[in-house]
């Protein structure tokens, strides 16, 4: 059998005929060079079709654009931070334990995908807007809410931090570690009236005054948040799962709390998957569109991202304005792929010298 | 296994209470404040909202074009994937890549990159529209767009499968003197239909609710080239926030269902094959 006299090292029962294999080469490069090369190439050529001093007046020139770019860089990272916990707790659960309902809570997790981007805008504005659910609190005398949700907040994080740092050994636990339930209560209504009575009586929050959250940077960050929600999750849960239990169930019967196991053994272990969740989820929080197109008031300058201003100059018939932004989202998706493929690369380099260590080991033992 | 783990490991509540919590208060209880505000319509006027001609037009538009685009994607996703992993070629690394930008590119850069491509002025719009063939502002346009969005999926899901194939069962099948093509069509192909029908649905879901990409290339002509998504903020813009929640509802049914469908028909396939 002469395997090298076929390409790419198939058998010769896989090679096909060298006109089907060309034919079908050029077919294929010819789809991918029609939807993904030339658009790609256009979009700089359109950018850059006036030359370089207009490309970077449309982009910095422009107040209303550099706030859009300002606003997208508050925006994307603000809901890519909340699904980053989301997906680092998801993971833990579903990855590490079983529990019933584990299964709906995976598929549950998938739901915004098949959420129209449009529809998810439009749940909040049913929540958020005037006629909404809570609109018209927010407007009568929003801030008044504020307080409470500071020092709920405040309580939630206290009570993170004690379940995080308690020592897992039972030897190590003294005096408040040994009693969760009592200290957990005790200590969520300190920090709650802490939190709250000061503002009370310091009247720190307007009266009166509508708090804004649809038409505005917050309704922007729900929106996005929603749309983004399941990228990092999907992607640490087949990474927790494939790393195992051993490393950590080790960790805390040396006596690790939860902190330092969190840092010292699950982060690290995890850390390529997470990043490439952080990438892509990043790519998709940066250019959503239909989900923010409906909870954006579409004010220029004020609650426009920069997909929303791409939008807005297209509809001014600004062409060379609208692909001048288009253009730097574009280097964003490549900057993405360009990380996917180092990422890929690490991690197969990682592989192998995972694969050469164990066959040492065995080499080693057998011997 | 799973109590050991819970007595021992620590952050079990705290991370599955956080993640229910999180997915509450994000997720489910909008979708579900969706579901209320529609059952408070009386039922004639729910009806008279998502049953119009101009509705009944726009899901036939929305579904008809996402199943196409989809079908289109299954082909092509089959064939980039076959190239991939079967042939070399200069820059396979590139092409590579380059499947997964659709994934990355936000889709309104790739709505308005391609309405500007098709326009009688565009770079294969002065070629194509002399010829007749309308890229933009068209339901052509729309599957067009469609197409692009939904490429990765395919390609992605089919790949990994077709790189594990047993080579020996092309063997047997050559040895028994099966051509190429008939190897291909029943011995290779089979095996693929999982993975195509995940992919077909993955590109069909994410068709359906696509609003970015095709705001720009349709021109939004209601009976025309107006899909659901773009009726719905059409509503919206009206300040008909019941009628929106109602035809949402409905777009938001139909998602669910036929997410439902395409996962028990891959669930039949993948049993089919055992």
């Amino acid at each position: 059998m002469s395997a090298s006299a076929v390409p790419n090292g198939l058998r010769r029962a896989q090679a096909d005929s060298v006109w089907v294999r060309r034919g079908l080469t050029i077919a294929a490069l010819l789809v991918v060079g029609l939807l993904i090369v030339i658009p790609l190439v256009n979009v700089f050529a359109q950018a850059l079709a006036s030359g370089v001093v207009v490309y970077w007046n449309n982009l910095f020139g422009d107040h209303d654009t550099f706030e859009s770019i300002k606003l997208t860089l508050i925006v994307a990272p603000t809901a890519l931070a909340l699904n980053v916990i989301f997906g680092i707790a998801a993971a833990w659960a579903i990855a590490k334990f079983t529990f019933p309902g584990r299964t709906l809570l995976t598929a549950l997790i998938d739901l915004p995908f098949s959420v129209s981007p449009v529809v998810a805008g439009l749940i909040f504005v049913l929540i958020f807007g005037l006629q909404g659910y809570v609109g018209p609190f927010l407007r009568r005398d929003g801030y008044a809410a504020m307080p409470y949700l500071l020092a709920g907040l405040a309580a939630a994080i206290s009570v993170l931090g004690y379940l995080a740092l308690r020592p897992t050994h039972r030897e190590a636990r003294h005096r408040f570690w040994n009693y969760p339930w009592s200290t957990i209560v005790l200590g969520c209504a300190l920090v709650f009236a802490i939190v709250l009575l000061p503002q009370l009586y310091l009247d720190v929050w307007p009266h009166g005054k509508s708090l804004k959250i649809i038409f505005a940077t917050p309704g922007l960050i729900l929106a996005t948040a929603f749309i983004t929600f399941p990228f990092v999750a999907r992607e640490l849960i087949p990474v927790m799962e494939a790393v195992g239990v051993e490393e950590e169930l080790a960790a805390v019967s040396l006596g690790a709390n939860g902190w330092q196991l969190f840092w010292q053994i699950t982060v690290p272990n995890i850390k390529w998957g997470l990043i490439y969740g952080i990438i892509l989820c990043n790519a998709r929080a940066m250019g959503e569109f239909g989900a923010v197109y409906v909870v954006s008031g579409h004010i220029a300058g004020q609650t426009d991202t920069m997909p929303l201003r791409i939008e807005k100059l297209f509809q001014e018939y600004n062409l060379p304005g609208s692909f001048a932004v288009a253009s730097l989202l574009t280097l964003v998706a490549l900057a993405t792929l360009l990380a996917k493929v180092a990422l890929d690369r690490a991690e197969a380099t990682r592989r192998r010298a995972a694969a050469e260590e164990t066959t040492a080991s065995a080499v080693e033992t057998t011997s | 296994m799973a109590s050991v783990n819970r007595q021992v490991l620590p952050g079990f509540a705290l991370s599955l209470g956080y993640s229910v919590f999180y997915l509450s208060v994000l997720v489910l209880i909008p979708i579900a404040a969706c579901f209320l505000k529609a059952s408070t319509l009386s039922f004639d006027a729910f009806w008279h909202a998502v049953w119009t001609d101009r509705a009944r037009a726009a899901y036939a538009l929305t579904f008809g074009a996402a199943f196409i685009a989809a079908s289109i994607n299954a082909v092509m996703g089959l064939l980039i994937a076959w190239v991939l992993v079967r042939y070399p070629f200069p820059f396979k690394k590139l092409v590579d890549s380059l499947v997964d930008l659709p994934l990355a590119l936000p889709t309104a850069v790739a709505g308005l990159v391609y309405s500007a491509l098709y326009v009688p002025t565009g770079w294969l719009g002065q070629y194509l529209v002399p010829l007749g063939i309308q890229g933009a502002y068209t339901r052509l346009g729309i599957v067009l767009v469609l197409v692009f969005v939904g490429l990765p999926f395919v390609v992605r899901t089919v790949q990994p499968i077709l790189e594990d194939l047993d080579p020996e069962m092309e063997d047997v099948s050559a040895s028994l003197g099966a051509t190429r093509w008939q190897t291909f069509r029943h011995v290779i192909l089979p095996l693929l239909y999982p993975a195509l029908v995940t992919g077909f649905g993955l590109a069909f879901a994410r068709g359906v609710g696509e609003y970015g990409a095709v705001v720009f290339v349709s021109g939004n002509m209601p009976f025309r080239t107006e899909i659901a998504p773009i009726l719905i903020v059409a509503r919206l813009e009206e300040f008909a926030y019941s009628e929106a929640t109602a035809i949402a509802v409905v777009l938001l049914v139909l998602s669910f269902a036929s997410l439902v469908a395409i996962n028990s028909i891959e669930r039949f396939t993948t049993r089919h094959e055992r």
